[in-house]
Formats: structure tokens, sequence, C-alpha cells
């Protein structure tokens, strides 16, 4: 037991909470978002620290044993990733209140920021698969409204199918769920695993799997992407921006748990066909990033990508591919939410979404320039930055293993992706000015902060990776061997 | 008992998908009102359908039906209604904003 389990997704909620009775307030309610994410990076900083010294980390709640109650369970994997959530969360509020507009500020924008996060991190910490849905709704609804609230015409056209997409997986995960239930009796993520192992995978069980395999490849964009590229480039930057770096790794992160924890008994079956779907994720994104001009496709194409690539290293499954992912997982949640915020900004500034209507802007903005430059060599995974020991382990996983095809799509999609990138950094920067300085909108200060921030995390992700090893190897460990999570949370009461 | 049930739930999801492929958007949120009713149906059915009092401890019998689904589907249904109500009120803001409520016309390739 361990009350601060629960305070990641606590205090988003009571800070959301809090924020809708001062709705006018706009100075509070942005001091207030700040505070209450610096406290969940700061909460998850100790409890990382207690994982690492005592093991994993469980709440009951309401004092029910599992698996009678819901639990939630900080291992090392999710507790990263909560952090990273926390700190990517940081630098899109700061561009937020630069960029957002009153308008939308008092129509609870943070507010719904907040439970955004709450839904997020709730699904990374939960131990339990129908509360998985719960927070996965949690999650679902604030981003509805996120998506939706400005109510410009093509935010309107894109919310409605992004509505429609995610109602039909949420009932497929409910089926899911009413299936799993009806056969093995539980829904407690460390029985199920226990009880599956007991029942030693069938067909049934197998065919639940693949429909897991469906839903949440519907929710992380995994092969089924397609409501993908049109949402993502209705909202604000800001949005977008939390939309990239957050809601699809949420779907990896369930991936990542229904497949080592609860069906890792028939990988001949499942992970092949993850594998597959991953291969055609990575092949299709790529030819996706390089076919449009538009900046928005071209950056929406790029977080499939990464999708596809972060699962080939789940369907390897090794230690170093799985490790490699992880690597991966956090470098693409910072540099995601880095490629929305700069493609965001160059749009903002020259208000032309289209390549050849841009160029020269390196003559105005130098800084802005180069920090773009940096994402582009670090998601191509150019070494000092930190997409390449991701790119290196599950590369060297994938060979290990003899997987030779996907090992060759990923390193061909990671030339198509540099490609893409340039391309956008070519037109756009380089060339001849077609717009003078006076004609654009002015870069603001609160704008180019937050983007030279997560420049230089990502920087120092990469050059720091020793710091950071020892806990993802943690991560993967656990990862790997299923019977840690499941001693820690139905046997070391 | 719990074949029929698997019939009505399987003619739901049918008549569910049938509705949700439709052009109108009134059409495919009803369709997706369908499609949940089978869901919650599919969620009771799994629990087991076998003879037993109400789940209250006064009602004194030794049998009781399992609990837990109705608590899950109680909350799917909520959950379900407030996602409803939302894309109902954007349906109906988007008819007015975009004068339309075919899904053909909001394709929107004319700008991009």
């Amino acid at each position: 037991m361990n009350n601060l389990v629960i305070f990641p997704m606590l205090i988003p909620v009571i800070a959301g909470l809090i924020m809708i009775v001062f709705r006018h307030q706009i100075k509070f309610q942005r001091v207030l978002s700040i505070v209450s994410v610096l406290a969940i990076a700061g909460v998850t900083g100790v409890l990382i620290h207690q994982v690492n010294v005592e093991g994993i980390q469980t709440i009951y709640l309401g004092g029910w044993k599992p698996p009678f109650g819901i639990v939630f369970v900080g291992d090392m994997f999710a507790l990263i990733l909560v952090l990273t959530s926390a700190i990517v969360a940081i630098a899109c509020l700061f561009y937020a209140f630069s960029s957002i507009g009153k308008k939308r500020e008092t129509f609870y924008f943070y507010a719904f920021v907040q439970f955004l996060l709450a839904g997020v991190i709730g699904s990374f910490l939960t131990g339990d698969l129908f509360n998985l849905f719960v927070c996965f709704e949690v999650m679902l609804l604030a981003s509805y409204v996120l998506i939706a609230l400005g109510g410009e015409k093509i935010q309107l056209r894109e919310s409605l199918k992004y509505v429609l997409i995610n109602v039909l997986s949420s009932m497929l995960f409910l089926i899911s769920a009413g299936f799993l239930y009806g056969a093995v009796g539980t829904l407690n993520m460390a029985q199920l695993a226990e009880r599956v192992a007991e029942a030693g995978q069938g067909g049934i069980l197998t065919t639940i799997a693949i429909l897991f395999l469906i839903v949440f490849g519907l929710k992380s964009a995994l092969f089924l992407f397609f409501w993908l590229p049109g949402a993502y480039g209705a909202p604000p930057t800001a949005v977008a921006a939390l939309f990239g770096a957050l809601l699809t790794k949420v779907g990896i992160y369930a991936l990542f748990r229904t497949f080592t924890l609860i069906f890792p008994h028939e990988p001949g079956i499942t992970h092949t066909l993850l594998g597959i779907m991953a291969g055609a994720t990575m092949l299709l994104g790529a030819i996706g990033a390089i076919a449009y001009q538009d900046i928005k496709r071209i950056v929406s194409y790029n977080v499939i990508v990464a999708v596809g690539f972060i699962i080939a290293g789940l369907a390897i499954f090794t230690t170093p591919s799985i490790e490699g992912a992880i690597y991966y997982l956090i470098h693409d949640m910072i540099a995601k939410a880095l490629l929305f915020l700069l493609a965001g900004t160059v749009i903002y500034l020259t208000g032309q979404k289209w390549l050849k209507e841009v160029g020269g802007l390196i003559r105005h903005f130098p800084v802005l320039g180069w920090t773009f430059f940096i994402v582009v060599l670090a998601l191509a995974g150019i070494p000092p930055l930190s997409g390449f020991i991701g790119k290196v382990l599950v590369t060297q996983g994938a060979i290990m293993e003899g997987s030779y095809v996907l090992a060759a799509i990923a390193l061909g999609s990671s030339i198509l992706v540099l490609y893409s990138l340039l391309k956008i950094f070519k037109n756009s920067f380089w060339g001849e000015a077609i717009m003078g300085k006076e004609e654009m909108e002015p870069l603001k200060m609160g704008m180019l902060i937050p983007c030279v921030f997560l420049a230089a995390l990502s920087l120092a992700f990469g050059l720091g990776i020793e710091g950071i090893s020892g806990y993802v190897t943690e991560a993967a460990k656990t990862l790997m061997d299923p019977s840690k999570y499941i001693d820690a949370v139905l046997y070391n009461q | 008992m719990e074949t029929l049930m698997a019939l009505l739930v399987g003619l739901l999801f049918t008549v569910g998908t049938y509705m949700v492929l439709s052009k109108n958007i009134v059409r495919i949120i009803l369709g997706t009102a369908i499609f949940s009713h089978g869901a919650h149906l599919l969620l009771i059915t799994m629990g087991g359908l076998k003879g037993g009092a109400a789940p209250l401890l006064d009602q004194g019998n030794d049998a009781f039906v399992d609990s837990l689904p109705q608590a899950l589907i109680l909350t799917a249904i909520v959950i379900n209604f407030g996602v409803t109500a939302f894309f109902l009120v954007l349906a109906y803001r988007g008819y007015t904003e975009l004068g339309t409520d075919d899904m053909n016309q909001l394709r929107g390739n004319k700008d991009e």
C-alpha cells in the first residue's frame, strides 16, 4: 500500500474542478494549471525513486484487497510515461498561454486540459481493465471538447468523425471486456494474467486478444489510423501537440500492457499479427508523410510512423527490443510535441499551411529554424539526439530474432521520415523569403521558449542516456517478466 | 436463454452497423445508440443468466445473480449517455454552421 500512487491522477482532477469555479480568473487558472502539472511531476519523481528502491508500488482503493477492489499500480514503465506526460504538458501549457486566445480560455480550456491529463495518467496507472475503459473515456471526452472548442468549421467537421470513431471503438472495448469477463471471470489485470496463463490461452482467449488488438489499434492509430490525419489537423496548435504527444501513446501503453501481461502465451499468432500491422503502419505512414505538401498532414503522418515503430519493438518481443521501444516512446512523446508546436508556429507566423507558399524563414527566425533542425535530426535518429538509442535497440532486437523485413522497413521508414521533415525545413526555412518580416505575425517569446525547452530536453535525453538507462532496463524487465507484476499486485500485501 | 440473447445482440449489432454506415448524421448517432444497447446486453449476458435473487442482501435467498456486470453496465450507460448528448449537440452545431447533415458533403477535400 502506498497512497502516493493515486496522486498523479487525483491532482489534475482536483485542479480541473477548482478551475471550473473560477471561469473568468484566467491568470489564476494559468498559475493553477502549471502548479498542478509540476506537482504531478514531483509526485511521480518520488514514486520512481520508491519503485527503484522497494519495487512496484500499489494502492488498493477503499482498502479492498485485489482482485475485489480497484487497484492502482505504479510500475516503472507506467511511471516513466506519467513523468514524460507531465513534462510535455508543461511545454504545451506554456505554448497555450500565448497562443490559445481569451475566448477559449474563458470556456474552460485549462480545466479540460487537466481532465485530459487525469484520463491519460489514470490509464497509465490503473490495474483494472474496466477502470482502464473508464479512464479512456475520461481522456476521450476531454479530447472531444478540446478538438471542438472554438467551433471553427474545420473543427466541427473533423470532430464529428473523431467522436464517431472513438464511440465505436469504445463500444468494441466494452464488448471485448465483456467477452473476457465471460471467459475467465475477472477484470483485475494481474488476476486476468494468472487465469489466462492457467487456461493456456486457447482459441477463444486468442480471439479476445485479437479483439483487444483491434480496439487499441484504433485508439493508437496502429494500422487503423484512417481517422488520425484529419482529426489532428483541426484543433489549435497547443491542443494538437498535446494530442500528438499523449493520446496515441495511451493506446500504445494499453497494447504493451495487454500483450506483455495478459496475452503473451501465443506470440506465434498475436505478435506476428502485431508485427505485420506495425510494418504496414510504418510503410503507409511514411508514404503519407512524403506524399503531402500540407505541413499539418506531414506532421500527422509522422505520428503514425512512430506508432508503427514502437509497436514493432513490442512485436519482436525480446528484452532489447522492448527496451528500445520504451526509449523510443519517451523520445517520441517529447519530439512529437515539439514537432507539432514548431509546425504550428510556422503556420501561425505565415498564415500558410502549404509548403510552396512559405520560405526563407531562417533569416527572420534563426532560433526557430535551428530548433526545427534539431527535431528533424532527433526524429530521424541521428546519434547524439534522443531518437537514436531506441532505433538501434529495436533494430538490434529485430536482427537477433531474424525479423529482417521488419528491421528493413523500420530503417527505410526512418529515411522517409527524414526526407519528409527535411522537405518542411528546406521549403519553409531556406530559399528565398516569400514574405517580409512585417507581413508576418510577430513571434512571441511565449511560443519560442517551450520549443527551445523541448529541444533542450531531447538533446539532454540523447546525451544523458546513461542516466536513465537503469530505469528503462527496470521497466523492460518488469514487462518481460509478468510474474513480478502479478506478485506485487496479488501476493505482496 | 443465452442463445436467444446472443441472437438479439447480433441483431442489434447488425442494425447498428448498417445505420452507422448511412449518410445522415442523425441516423449515425441512432446507430451508435443501438450499438451501445447491444454492448450492454452482451455484458449482462456474459455475466451469466442463471436464475437468482436480485443482488440485494435483504432478499434473503442463498443464490444471487452476478452483481458485477450490473455495475459495469450502469457505468457504461452513464458514459454513453454523456457521449451521446455531446454528439447530438455537436451534430446540431455542425448542422447550423456547416449547413448540411450529409456525411458525404463533410469530406473537406475542397480546401486541402
